[in-house]
């Protein structure tokens, strides 16, 4: 299938989803299409749609899809589980990443990378090697080995947090990596840092969606798209000055469109 | 809310351990009274103080109640349907391995216990039991070699009868309690180690219990000694076949430790447990309790408590030695419908005692886990300490778990403090770790053990694999 594919190819098609939490209808036909290289931006109110968006292309079993399909490299992945959308590539970066009390953060790094490996058919890699391929990572994110030995995110600050996400994003090479409000509760260096990480972490191949409130991450990566959400639809598609315009005028400005639709 | 079938799936446990070996065995009649218990002791060819010990011990627990203070359900036990001495016919005298039943090293070969010269575990001696009756003892003449004595305990009551009459019921009275009382009364093996003064035992020594029959219980009696100065690691391990009917297990460990001595004791319980629907499974009821009786002694028990239908068990420790130091690591894990109630006693007595509790309790399914604990400081204990952990996980929305610590200070010039904890395995951290590309099974494996780390690194290392084994092995699915 991979082979077949040609580069011009979208990584990520999302046709008129529907989705529903609890029969609460979230998502009401949401359509968005991601080709290698490109960043989108989605941007909006909370309570949007946007972090639910992020959960059900990663397969939250808290949703039901009830209209549409969501297309990963042509595939339709409606029946993934998350860890096969994982392997495959898709790569979800968390708003607020879990702790896992006990389980240590190398051991977690390195079956999560082997995961990947094994799926791409690349040799899996036992402690020493998965060992200089971290350190080689931590540096694209500026952390300490120390942050290695302990428990998966537990006590981690909120920048760590994240920092530690785009480490997970830099070791498993993802084809399209969806970072849910990466940018939240940085301060301006952390920011710097997780942004440039991203930057040299993607490539042509690479899609990217950033979901963000703010312009102030967006000054750090330019996005090709960016889209307004509001109740659970794209009202709003156009280029990086969208939104500046948004932050310019705030989301009473999108009301508007809302009501044009 | 976590997906409960696929919690389900994952809590689902194949028993591997479950065959039966079709061996002639030698059975006595069904049911308890004076008779049986003399003619267990005759079977034996036992001195007068220990049928004494034995007459005693059964006139006591005629006397006593079953206990139920710990709440466990179970249908009342019938004390007269079961046999109560159970042995494969072998020759009256064996001199070597090769004169053992091949059927009999077969079993512990398949058990991952082999006995035989060429076969055996080069780390670990090993006291093989099978229902009744001690099997065979590797190791035994590099053990002698040091002075170390190990062997089953009606081999001791023949060669080291002056040990065995000096310490035997000296540490759990056959009037302890009423399963302490009924195995005091009806013991058939059990092991029996002797580590000399100043000498560090050359490797581990374990005990392999095997419960073969399906209406015999198992009633053995483990006794360690450790003189001044020398140090020893014990482990434990049990299995048993599937049945459907419950069989009763009720043992008693006593280990003495005198000056400087230290005792480790390490089990690894995974008795069969019964069926999804609770039929079948051991009843375990054991007292297990040692005591440190020199200064600066140590006993330190770590367990992995995984089989068996019910499980009631406390390990305890007497710190009579001034500075001696007692110390409980324990994992128990609880699935279908299985109940444990364990937990451990610390008695301080002396001064400057120390001891330590990390408790770990697992239940998935609709089992119950208790941690039912006492610390007390008595009135002499001046400038002791305790320090307790208990931690409980829950896996699935029927399982209970409880924590029950009792806490009696005669001494105002002691510490004693207590930590508890509750969590449960939430969807979120399950959706976090598959988001990574770990599958459902191994992200519910990868948290337990973490949530077991600090038991587990506490137990040796061979047993310590084995225990991360074991706990996957309980929680995996049928699928694959």
């Amino acid at each position: 299938m991979l082979s077949q594919m040609k580069e011009s190819d979208p990584i990520l098609e999302i046709d008129n989803l529907f989705a529903s939490t609890d029969n609460l209808p979230i998502l009401k036909g949401v359509s968005l299409t991601v080709y290698p290289g490109e960043i989108h931006a989605i941007m909006g109110r909370n309570g949007c749609g946007k972090s639910t968006l992020s959960k059900i292309i990663a397969g939250h079993p808290s949703y039901n899809t009830t209209n549409g399909d969501i297309k990963f490299l042509g595939e339709n992945i409606n029946s993934l589980e998350p860890e096969e959308r994982s392997q495959s590539g898709i790569f979800l970066g968390f708003q607020y990443p879990i702790e896992i009390p006990g389980v240590s953060n190398l051991e977690f790094l390195r079956v999560s990378t082997n995961a990947r490996r094994k799926f791409l058919k690349k040799e899996e890699l036992d402690t020493f090697d998965f060992e200089e391929l971290v350190k080689e990572k931590l540096e694209l994110v500026k952390m300490d080995q120390a942050f290695l030995s302990r428990s998966v995110n537990q006590g981690f600050s909120g920048g760590e947090k994240k920092r530690n996400e785009i480490l997970q994003m830099a070791l498993l090479e993802p084809r399209i990596a969806i970072l849910d409000e990466t940018d939240s509760g940085l301060d301006i260096d952390a920011l710097r840092i997780v942004a440039s990480g991203i930057k040299k972490i993607s490539n042509t191949q690479t899609g990217i969606i950033l979901i963000t409130h703010y312009q102030r991450l967006l000054d750090e990566i330019e996005p090709n798209y960016v889209h307004v959400m509001a109740d659970g639809q794209i009202i709003k598609t156009g280029g990086s000055d969208l939104a500046l315009e948004l932050e310019k005028k705030g989301y009473e400005w999108t009301d508007n469109f809302v009501k044009e639709t | 809310m976590v997906n409960e079938n696929l919690v389900k799936d994952v809590v689902k446990e194949p028993y591997k351990y479950g065959f039966v070996t079709d061996i002639e065995t030698e059975k006595i009649a069904k049911g308890l009274n004076e008779d049986i218990v003399r003619l267990i002791s005759q079977k034996k060819d036992e001195p007068k103080y220990l049928l004494d010990f034995r007459l005693k011990a059964f006139k006591k627990w005629q006397k006593m109640d079953e206990p139920d203070w710990a709440g466990l359900g179970y249908k009342q036990i019938d004390y007269q349907d079961i046999i109560y001495y159970s042995a494969p016919k072998q020759k009256e005298k064996i001199s070597s391995l090769d004169e053992v039943d091949p059927k009999l090293l077969e079993t512990f070969d398949k058990l991952g216990i082999p006995l035989t010269e060429q076969k055996k575990l080069t780390n670990v001696a090993v006291d093989a039991v099978f229902d009744s009756v001690s099997i065979a003892t590797t190791f035994r003449e590099e053990l002698a070699e040091h002075g170390v004595i190990f062997c089953s305990i009606s081999e001791a009551v023949k060669n080291h009868s002056d040990l065995i009459e000096r310490y035997l019921g000296t540490v759990v009275p056959a009037s302890d309690n009423y399963f302490a009382a009924l195995n005091s009364a009806v013991f058939s093996d059990g092991s029996f180690v002797y580590i000399p003064k100043g000498v560090i035992c050359p490797m581990d020594l374990s005990s392999y219990f095997r419960i073969n029959s399906g209406d015999s219980g198992q009633f053995e009696r483990t006794l360690i000694i450790a003189e001044e100065s020398s140090s020893v690691s014990y482990l434990e391990g049990c299995t048993a076949p599937m049945f459907d009917t419950n069989t009763l297990h009720a043992a008693v460990v006593e280990l003495i430790a005198l000056d400087d001595a230290s005792i480790k004791y390490s089990t690894v319980q995974n008795w069969y447990s019964g069926n999804e629907q609770g039929v079948g499974g051991i009843f375990n009821f054991v007292t297990k309790r040692g005591k440190c009786l020199g200064k600066r002694s140590k006993i330190s028990w770590s367990q992995v408590e995984t089989g068996s239908a019910i499980t009631w068990k406390y390990p305890s420790c007497l710190l009579l030695g001034e500075e001696s130091v007692g110390e409980f690591y324990s994992v128990a894990l609880t699935n279908n419908l299985q109940q444990a109630d364990t937990g451990t006693k610390m008695i301080h007595i002396g001064p400057k005692t120390k001891s330590t509790i990390v408790s770990k309790g697992i239940s998935a399914g609709n089992s119950t886990n208790s941690y039912r604990g006492l610390v007390k400081m008595g009135t002499k204990a001046t400038g002791s300490r305790n320090y307790s952990q208990c931690d409980s996980m829950l896996i699935g929305d029927q399982a209970s778990a409880n924590t029950f610590p009792y806490i009696k200070s005669q001494q105002p010039n002691s510490e004693i403090e207590h930590e508890a904890s509750t969590c449960r395995i939430s969807e979120e951290q399950l959706f976090y770790l598959q988001s990574r590309g770990i599958e459902f099974e191994e992200a519910i494996s990868m948290m337990v053990s973490g949530f077991c780390r600090d038991v587990f690194n506490q137990l040796p290392m061979e047993f310590a694999a084995e225990a991360d084994k074991l706990l996957a092995l309980k929680l995996e699915g049928s699928v694959g």
